[in-house]
């Protein structure tokens, strides 16, 4: 006997009894797909041409690429929506790394002489995208337990966004925290100081250039681990056991 | 105290609370008090600037970073399988359940799903990382309130579930145990018999606590009523876990948005809430999780299925291109993994969304007005570790 | 022997150099004693743990050689401290406790000072250590150290109160002031009527002694009243800046104030050094009474520490509503009472 949700609602010490059986459980994930697509069919409603892609992976989650001109109407909008509990707030920068996998020191590539690979294009991810940085937030609605990942394009020679502190309070840190790691600033955030770095830090950690100075000077540790077993012939294609 | 549900009512309630707590009619010069980043209240190092009038705080800013450790650059330069041994290190006392949304994440891009007694085990482990977590909490939050005796009681009987881990995993902190399809290994011989002792002795210290601190007059005075989070302000913070339980949300990720790869659907448990929001509120919470987190191990003992504990996986573990959210229900809240991947031995870019952080962020809220003992019940009923909040 | 201790007449400066040497040695003894038995050993038993194992028999040494760490560190002030007050603050503090030692009876004639007003005198003499208490506070330059020392200033004025009218009702029923008059009261006395053990306070003030008990505690700043020691809010009061011997001090202090509260405790409400079926003017007490009233004192001491071990901490208004809103009207009532009864019986 399982317990299920009083849909987000205030409750008295516990949740009630109810029992679910397993066919209705089989069918709510068929449900869940159709209710992602209203959910983005509602928030095209609302947000009108500022939704400029998306991807559902039936069952489990809901990508929205809105506009960045239309961040925070997103997140007033999906809260408006019952979309109430606020999960987080990140960057991705998608520049392939500049220094290749990171896998080789530079300088065991120096002493075997290794070319040095044309850089890769920058491919964005689900709901696609134009800019190198994207920034992604989460939101969750608690009655119906879906999630949406917006994200919204951020250009190299503008790198900010509207803030998202007076829809969810919780925001202030998790900007602060990307502001600090990529460079992105959020206009009208209240105190977006470094949360992490001292003060007077140099540089975006997380941005892919930004090269972690442990990997530049040390042999890659798991390098071991990708050689292949003995007796095995291609390695990448031999499975445990 | 009425429960109020209404969120226009409430957030009149909330603006009338935030102009009155602090009097200002014998406002001084006041002080600034800084708490950390060494202090006994601070579990490592989280300092936090007060400004005090008087005892009465008039604002709490906490300042993070001491322990930042950069694991979400470290992790795209690492493996997978290393991954997960570094990722044990975030929220140290619930080890296992760090790794869990990572290996969920994971299995979820490449499409692998661990065998039935993988996925057993791995929730049992994961309970038992939760007793191991909030039991410590249960004794740490009595010490901070001077009662002593109870944390040397929770560290005790908390060894009993150590052991426990400790058995089946090698590591008693850092169990790195969970493989992307399954775990490392299986049980070892008695290992089920044995739990079923460790899980009776921490029911019996759940009953323990309760007789010595959560009935007590002395800490009910010091808990109830203060650091009271309404629920839309434990929402809109992302508050989770038992904190927002505790601010009357019926929400767990255990049950609500339980992941495939965990079995919580073949034990019979419930999901506590409270009203009030309150400190009290939060450890009452907290004291009703550790009892089904064990409930919830003695069933899963009883009915783990035979087999295999390692699905088939490629030797070498290539993430196909994908991205993924993963989060489940951690001992200290809601903790997930954003998995983006290029189909590379390396993830492309992963956020860590721990459950600390999001629960400590209330802080310069929650602590205006509050007085400087009440300061650290906020803290210690917030309960958050170091790691988690810093990563 | 005990005729000849009694026909022992000391000239006036032989006894004092005697008297001065007793307490001078009973005072960091007391300390010890408590601090081995409770604060390691009983308090590891509760906590289930062993408590400390290595240094001498079954680690009951280990304050000793802890005592010896101490007054080997260096002594060190903050830079920003006021100097002079700084060092001397542990030693007012300590005066307090070695002035209370004077007046506490061990038999009829083994008392420094058997004062007329000596319950007067103790309660009196008790509050000095908050002068020195405010003085560390104050003088270390140090926020948690102030407010610390604020903190005990206001408890320990407000804990005064309750203490004094708490043993007004023993003076009530005793009838004179002076400690060793009590424990005469109590020896011969009668419980309404009743005189087969005597009439040890405790029976017929027992409010007085929860109230005493709960002041004691309170002015000893031991939990659930250790705020101003708190050390998981800040950090440990007005002893945060102190190290070395000085710090040994203000634990000398605390544990020989617990001591000489549970001795005032003890000869008011149970009996003192008498016991029930022996006369108190009895010559025996030379020896049997130093030694019966260690063992109510140790009594006394147990259920100070039991409760120390046991409780979460009050808040500062918490303990202040509590003495003002419980005790003292506790107390007026109970005083009311036993006047009434005085009256009547």
């Amino acid at each position: 006997m399982r317990t299920w949700p009083s849909a987000g609602r205030v409750s008295q010490l516990s949740s009630t009894d109810t029992t679910t059986d397993s066919a209705a459980e089989n069918e709510a994930v068929v449900e869940t797909d159709v209710a992602r697509e209203a959910v983005l069919a509602e928030l095209t409603e609302r947000l009108g041409a500022a939704v400029l892609g998306s991807h559902i992976r039936p069952g489990d989650d809901l990508w929205v690429r809105v506009d960045r001109s239309a961040w925070r109407d997103a997140a007033e909008a999906a809260k408006s929506m019952g979309f109430t509990f606020f999960d987080y707030v990140s960057a991705i920068d998608w520049l392939p790394s500049p220094f290749g996998r990171d896998m080789d020191a530079q300088e065991d590539l120096v002493v075997s002489g290794a070319e040095p690979k044309a850089p890769a294009p920058i491919v964005q991810g689900y709901a696609g995208g134009d800019t190198r940085f994207q920034v992604i937030a989460r939101l969750y609605n608690i009655a119906t337990a879906t999630g949406i990942h917006f994200k919204a394009d951020v250009p190299d020679d503008d790198l900010s966004l509207p803030t998202w502190t007076s829809v969810f309070a919780g925001a202030n840190w998790h900007e602060r925290e990307t502001r600090e790691m990529f460079g992105i600033t959020f206009d009208g955030h209240p105190n977006l100081i470094n949360m992490y770095l001292p003060t007077d830090f140099q540089g975006f950690p997380l941005r892919k250039d930004f090269p972690l100075l442990a990997r530049r000077v040390r042999p890659w540790p798991g390098i071991v681990d990708v050689e292949p077993m003995p007796g095995v012939a291609d390695s990448e294609e031999g499975e445990a056991e | 105290m009425t429960a109020v549900s209404d969120p226009s009512q409430l957030s009149d309630l909330v603006a009338e609370a935030t102009d009155t707590r602090v009097n200002l009619d014998f406002e001084s010069e006041g002080m600034t008090l800084n708490m950390g980043p060494q202090h006994p209240a601070t579990h490592g190092t989280l300092r936090i600037v007060a400004k005090l009038d008087g005892e009465q705080v008039i604002s709490a800013e906490p300042i993070c970073g001491y322990m930042h450790r950069g694991y979400e650059k470290i992790v795209e330069v690492r493996t997978y399988p290393q991954i997960n041994a570094l990722i044990n290190r975030i929220d140290w006392l619930g080890s296992f359940a760090n790794e869990v949304p990572f290996i969920l994440a994971a299995e979820k891009l490449m499409g692998v799903e661990a065998p039935p007694r993988a996925q057993w085990i791995r929730t049992i482990l994961f309970e038992m990382s939760r007793v191991a977590n909030i039991s410590l909490f249960l004794g740490d939050f009595g010490l901070q309130l001077g009662g002593m005796t109870a944390g040397f009681y929770a560290f005790r009987d908390r060894e009993h579930v150590l052991n426990m881990i400790e058995s089946a995993t090698g590591g008693r902190f850092h169990p790195n145990f969970d493989r992307i399809g399954g775990l490392k290994d299986d049980l070892p011989k008695g290992w089920i018999a044995d739990s079923h002792v460790a899980m009776d002795k921490l029911l019996a210290f759940c009953d323990e606590m309760e007789d010595l601190l959560v009935g007590n007059e002395i800490f009910q005075s010091r808990t109830r009523g203060i650091g009271v989070i309404p629920a839309e302000i434990a929402l809109n913070y992302g508050l989770s876990g038992a904190n927002l339980r505790a601010s009357g949300v019926d929400w767990d990720l255990r049950r609500d948005g339980c992941p495939p790869g965990l079995v919580y659907d073949q034990a019979d448990w419930k999901v506590w809430t409270h009203p009030d929001g309150d400190c009290f509120a939060r450890t009452w919470v907290r004291l009703q999780e550790t009892r089904e987190a064990a409930k919830i191990v003695k069933q899963l003992l009883d009915t783990i299925p035979a087999g295999p504990v390692m699905a088939k996986v490629p030797r070498i573990i290539k993430v196909p291109e994908g991205e993924a959210y993963v989060a489940t229900e951690n001992p200290l809240g809601e903790m997930g993994y954003y998995i983006a991947s290029k189909g590379d031995l390396v993830p492309f870019r992963v956020k860590i969304r721990s459950a600390s952080f999001n629960n400590i962020s209330i802080v310069p809220w929650v602590a205006r007005g509050a007085y400087v003992p009440d300061l650290i019940s906020i803290l210690g009923s917030l309960y958050f570790i170091l790691g988690d909040i810093d990563r | 022997m005990t005729p000849m201790l009694a026909s022992f007449d000391p000239p006036y400066w032989l006894s004092t150099v005697i008297k001065v040497l007793v307490v001078g040695a009973v005072v960091p003894t007391t300390a010890l004693i408590l601090g081995v038995v409770f604060l390691f050993k009983i308090m590891s038993w509760m906590q289930s743990r062993l408590g400390p194992q290595e240094a001498g028999p079954r680690g009951l040494l280990q304050l000793l050689a802890d005592g010896v760490k101490f007054i080997q560190k260096e002594d060190i002030a903050p830079n920003g401290a006021d100097l002079w007050v700084f060092k001397a603050a542990p030693l007012v503090v300590l005066s307090s406790t070695l002035l209370l030692y004077v007046a506490l009876p061990a038999s009829a004639h083994l008392v420094v000072e058997d004062l007329d007003v000596g319950v007067f005198y103790v309660l009196a003499i008790s509050s000095l250590s908050v002068i020195g208490v405010l003085m560390a506070g104050w003088a270390s330059a140090n926020k948690y150290s102030l407010m610390g020392a604020l903190r005990a200033a206001g408890q320990l004025i407000a804990y005064e109160l309750p203490m004094v009218l708490a043993v007004i009702g023993v003076v009530i029923q005793a009838g004179t002031m002076s400690l060793n008059g009590i424990v005469f009261a109590q020896n011969g006395g009668a419980v309404f009527g009743w005189t087969g053990i005597g009439n040890p306070y405790i029976l017929t003030q027992f409010i007085g002694f929860f109230i005493f008990i709960a002041a004691v505690q309170a002015e000893l700043t031991q939990p659930p009243f250790d705020m101003p020691v708190a050390e998981s809010e800040i950090v440990s009061g007005y002893q945060v800046e102190y190290t070395g011997f000085r710090f040994l001090i203000f634990f000398l202090a605390e544990f020989a104030t617990a001591f000489v509260f549970a001795g005032i405790a003890a000869v008011m409400f149970l009996g003192g050094w008498a016991v029930p079926w022996l006369e108190a003017s009895s010559d025996w007490y030379y020896v049997l009474g130093p030694a019966v009233l260690f063992a109510k004192v140790m009594v006394v001491s147990f259920i100070i520490f039991w409760v120390r071990f046991t409780y979460p901490r009050l808040r500062e208004d918490q303990l202040q509503s509590f003495a003002w809103k419980f005790l003292i009207p506790l107390a007026l009532v109970n005083i009311v009472a036993t006047a009434v009864l005085k009256v009547v019986f």
